[in-house]
């Protein structure tokens, strides 16, 4: 984990804040680290597990753990954004191996998963898990809410991961989880990998939500 | 109606290819409850719900199946266009977007249900394969073609159909020989027959208008080109341009206007009010070759 901050401070040329400024990080390193059923070899395998980073802002966290996991060069964190380089500040996923779509506009990567989920179930791939992950804010995104409806009501087996930093301007009176009626809900340290492992390890056979919190964007 | 003909290759489609998926919004999904019944993992109705529709084939499509959607074309289309750019094109995925409800075919329920943009639409993104048939005999060939390949295809139904079929390629199709070239895409065939009937004019038909046939163009242009089109007049433009670039020509666009109708009745009324009826269109042509 130390190298993966390294490879932070390398993408992100800044030295002065810990791992922890990158409110992602502890859940991506969890993910690929102790969750995902995916490597560089399994990259392209038709039955691996998906992760979508739905929330495309600030990449910068999920470089460094492909990187670390040996995704791509750990050279190519020290061009982020260049003319010739695969890594945007949103990612991409024709460039880059092991990035399974592109984001950026908020708010579609929870539909892409639920069309994933239903194209593995279609073809057999039973144990293959999706997961996408989101910010709070994104959630203000509409199109978020047609996915967790239907998934709930289809009863669709996808992970949902928010990261809760309150950064949404208007806020969830009454919490993120009260915006996904009919799912499976646990809300965890964002910080705490342990925790983490424990929220995403379980399967469930209904869609699952997972809210992890961190410090609030700013503080 | 073509919409019948979709539904019957698409749920043969399904029967046949483990690949094909479909993917509803509410519309049409009785017309496919067999096909439901029988493929309950690829027949799949999310509701009302257009922008998840597009999410969701983009997510089939990039786990390897070859998803079809369908929807009004100002739900499919016009709600759901940052979809169809980001969740297919920019992932670099595809799929068949099958259309009704383009123009002014929902004549009676109002703007709110038309689109006349669709294909303008479209047009501002990369890749798309431009289906609009004249005839519902023209149809199955057109989604056949489309299930065997990965690309993104638009095929725009629509109640206008002309009295005959006319299958086969994208090519630009000679229907009658003369002057200057009048170009008729699907359903403007018949009207653009009528309106030219005795004028010394080379009548040609495509049912593919993307990509744009330029070298039939380029070999059948003269000087004068009159394009008469479907949905938005000028929609064309920048395809006929540049076919016809650095080639002395005169060129006039004939579609559906811009100004928003406010009438209901049928399709005759609106073609009617925007001059794509026989007799608009002789007028429009007539000025414009001065015959």
């Amino acid at each position: 984990m130390t190298a993966t901050a390294e490879l932070l401070h390398r993408i992100t040329g800044d030295e002065k804040h810990a791992p922890s400024a990158h409110s992602t990080l502890d859940v991506l390193w969890v993910l690929y680290d102790r969750i995902l059923r995916i490597s560089p070899e399994t990259a392209d395998a038709p039955d691996r597990d998906r992760f979508l980073l739905s929330k495309g802002h600030g990449p910068a966290a999920y470089y460094a753990v492909l990187a670390a996991k040996g995704f791509f060069p750990e050279s190519w964190l020290d061009d982020l954004g260049r003319w010739n380089s695969p890594l945007g500040h949103h990612p991409d996923r024709v460039l880059i191996p092991g990035v399974e779509v592109g984001t950026g506009s908020l708010g579609h990567g929870l539909g892409l998963g639920v069309g994933m989920v239903l194209g593995l179930r279609a073809q057999g791939f039973t144990r293959t898990r999706t997961f996408v992950l989101l910010g709070d804010a994104e959630l203000d995104e509409g199109s978020n809410h047609e996915a967790i409806a239907y998934a709930a009501a289809t009863r669709l087996p996808i992970t949902a991961i928010v990261i809760d930093n309150r950064s949404s301007t208007h806020g969830w009176p009454g919490g993120i989880a009260a915006r996904f009626p009919g799912w499976d809900v646990s809300v965890v340290d964002g910080r705490d990998r342990d925790r983490l492992e424990l929220a995403l390890r379980p399967r469930h056979d209904r869609p699952n939500l997972i809210v992890a919190t961190v410090a609030q964007k700013g503080s | 109606m073509m919409r019948d003909t979709f539904v019957a290759t698409t749920t043969d489609l399904l029967d046949e290819d483990p690949r094909t998926a479909l993917v509803l919004a509410d519309i049409s999904a009785d017309s496919f409850r067999s096909a439901r019944d029988r493929h309950p993992d690829r027949v799949l109705n999310v509701g009302i719900r257009e922008a998840l529709m597009a999410g969701v084939a983009g997510g089939l499509a990039l786990t390897g199946l070859r998803p079809f959607l369908h929807s009004y074309a100002p739900f499919a289309v016009d709600r759901a266009y940052e979809q169809l750019k980001l969740d297919l094109g920019h992932q670099d995925a595809g799929a068949v977007v099958v259309t009704i409800g383009g123009s002014y075919d929902a004549s009676e329920e109002g703007y709110t249900h038309q689109s006349p943009g669709d294909v303008a639409l479209l047009d501002t993104l990369e890749g798309w394969t431009v289906h609009v048939p004249g005839h519902r005999d023209e149809v199955p060939a057109m989604l056949r073609e489309a299930a065997r390949h990965d690309d993104r295809v638009y095929v725009r139904l629509s109640e206008q159909e002309n009295d005959r079929a006319y299958p086969g390629g994208g090519r630009l199709r000679v229907l009658r020989r003369g002057g200057p070239l009048v170009v008729a895409v699907g359903p403007m065939l018949d009207p653009v027959l009528e309106a030219t009937s005795g004028l010394d004019v080379t009548v040609a038909y495509t049912n593919m208008p993307r990509p744009f046939d330029a070298e039939g163009l380029r070999a059948l242009t003269e000087s004068d080109v009159v394009l008469v089109e479907p949905y938005l007049a000028g929609t064309s433009a920048a395809a006929v341009s540049a076919a016809l670039e650095g080639r002395p020509h005169r060129v006039t666009h004939l579609g559906v206007g811009r100004h928003e109708v406010r009438n209901y009745g049928g399709w005759r009324d609106h073609a009617r009010a925007h001059g794509l009826d026989a007799a608009g269109l002789r007028a429009s042509i007539g000025q414009f070759l001065a015959l």
